[in-house]
């Protein structure tokens, strides 16, 4: 069984964002919406200060405390593990956004483009009507995983077939990949690093490992 | 206090969703008195109003929600999510309720016990919201439970007390506002090991409102009420106000709860990264 899952490797990132505008890019979200994030955060009192660069958005999941609350079951996880929205089904309550301990969810508002109210050229061609009003969040590219498994290439090895955020990374801090295959880029990743996921404690099972150090 | 970061206020819900809470509990709860306890010329007029508080609480949310043509859809999630449970509630309490009102002869306990479930499914509803640490605690499902519960009394007082219902029935009110205050006390204290600080801080400012005006005052006007029966006036007027504040503050600290209290859990960031690595991913 295929289970797709996210590794930042905290020790590479440098807070560079270029994942956030790639997928900007990518999904033509609108201002305010930002589906994947690199949070800076900064922890101790001078001089003993450490900072960390951690890139965030969905978390794709094991027990998706979104997919609970959805009225509509519009949010739903699939057996690949990725948890995806059915906008037509959406009615935009937002719960799921308050149910989220990854505010990783957005209600994207109507009529707001990048510049205004007219669209770029690249929101003329990616941005989605039925995306408005509704609750949107990563979908790990779904759309590329699954056009690309369907001509046989590999997700985190074959850029056509791997999260935009993944391929535009300038530290290779970002991998993709399945856990569940121990030959996998991710699981070697994890099999040799110290790891961690974030807000483990409340059993939500993330889809997305941290790396902090290398395994002695 | 936790050390978790980027605990930040949610922008979703507002007072349309605070609407909800404040309306729905109380009418719930007032529908639940008017049922079981109203006597027989009360007893449309209040389930009425406790019918129209939960109305105009759904159609607070309804106003709130991006998709509104599809509000149907709520219902589709019955298996899991409490909003699918609380609208399906609502649904049943209207049918059973404006049945009572119109006059058809059913029994009252199963509009009581629809607008017990809906006040409960309401409650489960935010206590489900587990990004938020003050709404998804363990004592605000009976916290909100209570409160709809001492609201509906205190609204049933309110709108009632003209037609001097039994002062028997005041008893209960002072039991529920106290037992309120109590339970507000140590959901207070639990919180603080969990909740981000400036949820507390909103929940602190709100708690003068609570424990005096929500609290206090109306056991003050109970008892003033029960020694004043010569005076049937004012005794109502002692009662009436009496509801008023009780409900008045049970609607302030559901408005604070949702509007100013819901900061989220935030990252709790277990190791910090260890620099000075070579590259990781594959040449």
């Amino acid at each position: 069984m295929t289970r797709w899952a996210m590794v930042a490797d905290l020790r590479r990132c440098v807070g560079c964002q270029t994942c956030t505008a790639s997928c900007k890019h990518a999904n033509a979200t609108p201002p305010g919406v930002q589906w994947r994030r690199v949070l800076d955060i900064e922890v101790g009192e001078y001089p003993d200060v450490q900072r960390a660069f951690v890139p965030m958005g969905c978390q794709h999941c094991d027990e998706p405390p979104c997919a609970d609350v959805c009225p509509t079951t519009a949010t739903r996880k699939r057996e690949d593990g990725i948890v995806t929205i059915d906008y037509d089904l959406c009615i935009g309550c937002a719960y799921c956004t308050v149910a989220c301990p990854y505010q990783a969810r957005f209600l994207s508002p109507a009529g707001l483009f990048a510049y205004g109210k007219e669209p770029t050229e690249n929101e003329k061609v990616r941005d989605d009507a039925a995306r408005r009003s509704v609750a949107t969040k990563c979908t790990f590219c779904v759309e590329r995983i699954d056009e690309g498994t369907a001509k046989g290439l590999k997700p985190g090895v074959d850029p056509e077939a791997t999260p935009a955020c993944v391929n535009s990374c300038i530290a290779e801090a970002l991998h993709f990949g399945d856990v569940e295959d121990p030959q996998s880029n991710v699981s070697q990743l994890l099999a040799r690093h110290e790891h961690f996921r974030i807000n483990e404690e409340l059993g939500t099972g993330p889809g997305f490992h941290y790396l902090w150090d290398r395994k002695p | 206090m936790n050390t978790r970061h980027l605990q930040r206020p949610q922008a979703h819900w507002d007072w349309r969703a605070a609407g909800n809470f404040v309306c729905g509990g109380a009418g719930s709860g007032l529908a639940f008195f008017a049922a079981m306890w109203a006597p027989e010329a009360l007893r449309a007029p209040l389930l009425l109003a406790g019918l129209g508080l939960v109305g105009l609480g759904l159609f607070f949310v309804w106003l709130e929600i991006g998709r509104p043509l599809r509000a149907p859809n709520v219902l589709v999630h019955l298996r899991t999510s409490w909003m699918s449970r609380e609208a399906l509630a609502a649904m049943v309490l209207f049918v059973l309720g404006l049945g009572l009102v119109l006059g058809l002869r059913w029994r009252a306990w199963p509009t009581a016990l629809a607008a017990l479930a809906f006040l409960y499914c309401q409650a489960r509803l935010l206590g489900a919201a587990r990004g938020i640490p003050t709404w998804r605690h363990p004592l605000t499902v009976p916290l909100l439970v209570l409160t709809g519960l001492t609201e509906g009394l205190a609204l049933f007082w309110l709108l009632g007390a003209w037609m001097q219902p039994p002062l028997l029935l005041a008893l209960p009110l002072a039991a529920l506002v106290l037992a309120r205050a109590g339970l507000w006390q140590l959901w207070r204290v639990r919180l603080g090991q969990d909740a981000p600080p400036p949820a507390l801080r909103a929940i602190d400012a709100q708690a003068p409102v609570l424990l005096w005006a929500g609290t206090a005052a109306p056991l003050a006007a109970l008892a003033v009420a029960a020694a004043t029966g010569s005076i049937p006036l004012l005794q109502a007027t002692l009662l009436a106000l009496a509801g008023l504040l009780a409900a008045g503050a049970g609607g302030s600290l559901k408005f604070t709860l949702v509007t100013r209290t819901g900061y989220q859990h935030g990252f709790s960031l277990p190791r910090m990264p260890v620099r000075g690595v070579p590259r990781t991913a594959p040449r």
